[in-house]
């Protein structure tokens, strides 16, 4: 082993490295935030909506579970430009991972959804509410309760996931650490550093999630 | 004039006929319990008149209501009824209190410090005043049934439908949900039970329908039904000779 250990560029190369953990985390937040959003609308079509709008949605579901993340990131930068869609490479990579984990977490949400007794359904009925507000007010909260654990893992995953939209040239964490070592040839010191970056920043977002669903969802007093 | 007119209502799950034309009416503040074995329709004939389930024939009509299946007619008429379930229903993840306020809320969109205010008084009806903050997994069937009770009354319905609603119960915990029916019964409250408890029937009850596949086998006051069964159906489930 002659191999000289150099972390002397990671202090000039700190503002490239904190753009790059600026735009993941920006990127995970829109993302799960719409992403759920989307999962929830759609998971709410699948097991309750109309039915003319399921076999669209199922469409969408199967689609994007079944093709690769990146091909899914190219055809919207790359091939939507075609029909006219134009987008910066940032909201390219946001809408990605938006429509990803929208399908995802439809699947997660539609099992609490299913999992919910009857009963909460025609009670919620009982009380002259209409089937949406049943869902809305009654049913969703203990089904995303019951789901939470599996939806955060998936959030955690698509933030991994997000390291491939430097493929499009988003300047994300690991499209900061692509071009430090294209400068400095410190591959074992750059890959090192930015592979602790994202544990971290997955360490923390499981951290957040835990704590949200902590705020969420109610919890017996004491005991 | 009654307040709710069940008139020949046929009831089909595929092939098999579980109401087979039940026609009852209930005048106010009548108290009416249907007995009968699983499987005579007593429980389907109550989800009826809530919209629960649709009916193939016949007409139900609470209070001028007519149950059609469509949300405006089902609207109109679960704001005249109530239902209270064998496995309470209560929502899980809303306080005792929240439970009460959650529908005035969003079907009646009465403000949530009035809303809040029905809920205290209900809950207090109950004898669950004390319980206003604790969750559902935090009290006994019993207190979970009788917030179910706060629930349906918070709407302020004009009757009350009860599914069996101290099946589900520890026997120990039966006394106090039924002193609270009895209490409603008392104050004028038109009550349609589904019931086991027989001898809650005969005391409380102005008439009782014995329910025997899909008909109305016998109705009547509950001395004569209880006392004088008329058919061997009636004298078997009673076990009297």
């Amino acid at each position: 082993m002659t191999y000289q250990f150099d972390f002397g560029w990671l202090i000039e190369s700190l503002p490239v490295l904190f753009k790059g953990i600026r735009i993941t985390v920006q990127l995970i937040l829109i993302g799960a935030v719409f992403g759920v959003a989307l999962g929830i609308a759609c998971a709410w079509v699948r097991a309750l909506g109309p039915k003319w709008l399921k076999p669209v949605v199922a469409a969408y579901v199967e689609l994007i579970r079944n093709t690769p993340f990146l091909i899914q990131l190219f055809f919207i930068f790359f091939g939507l430009p075609s029909l006219g869609i134009r987008m910066s490479e940032l909201s390219a990579a946001n809408l990605a991972m938006i429509v990803n984990l929208g399908a995802y977490s439809c699947e997660i949400i539609r099992a609490g959804i299913q999992a919910t007794p009857r009963g909460q359904f025609e009670a919620g009925a009982s009380l002259a509410m209409t089937p949406f507000q049943a869902f809305w007010y009654v049913v969703l909260v203990p089904a995303l309760q019951r789901i939470w654990p599996a939806l955060s893992s998936q959030i955690v995953i698509v933030m991994l996931g997000s390291a491939v939209v430097s493929q499009i040239a988003a300047e994300d964490l690991t499209f900061a650490a692509n071009f430090i070592q294209s400068r400095n040839f410190r591959a074992f010191e750059t890959y090192t550093v930015s592979t602790l970056i994202y544990l971290a920043l997955a360490i923390l977002l499981r951290q957040l999630l835990a704590g949200l669903g902590w705020m969420l969802f109610p919890r017996k007093a004491s005991r | 004039m009654s307040l709710i007119a069940i008139t020949e209502v046929k009831k089909r799950f595929g092939d098999n006929e579980v109401l087979k034309g039940i026609s009852i009416d209930v005048a106010p503040g009548e108290v009416v319990a249907i007995i009968g074995k699983s499987g005579s329709g007593k429980s389907t004939l109550l989800r009826c008149i809530n919209g629960l389930e649709t009916i193939d024939e016949g007409s139900i009509v609470v209070a001028g209501a007519q149950f059609l299946p469509d949300e405006v007619h089902l609207k109109a008429l679960r704001l005249k009824v109530g239902m209270i379930f064998q496995q309470f229903n209560l929502f899980p993840h809303l306080t005792a209190g929240g439970n009460v306020m959650l529908s005035q809320m969003v079907v009646k969109k009465t403000p949530k410090k009035d809303a809040e205010a029905v809920a205290r008084k209900m809950l207090d009806r109950v004898g669950l005043a004390h319980k206003f903050d604790a969750l559902p997994d935090e009290l006994s069937g019993g207190q979970q049934q009788r917030v179910a009770i706060a629930r349906a009354l918070a709407m302020q319905p004009i009757a009350l439908l009860c599914d069996e609603i101290t099946s589900a119960l520890d026997p120990e915990l039966v006394a106090e949900v039924l002193a609270v029916v009895k209490e409603l019964a008392a104050e004028g409250m038109t009550l349609v039970m589904v019931t086991h408890e027989m001898r809650f029937a005969r005391d409380v009850c102005s008439r009782v329908v014995f329910m025997h596949q899909g008909r109305v086998h016998e109705i009547g006051a509950p001395e004569d039904v209880f006392a004088n069964p008329r058919t061997p159906e009636l004298r078997q489930f009673l076990g009297v000779q």
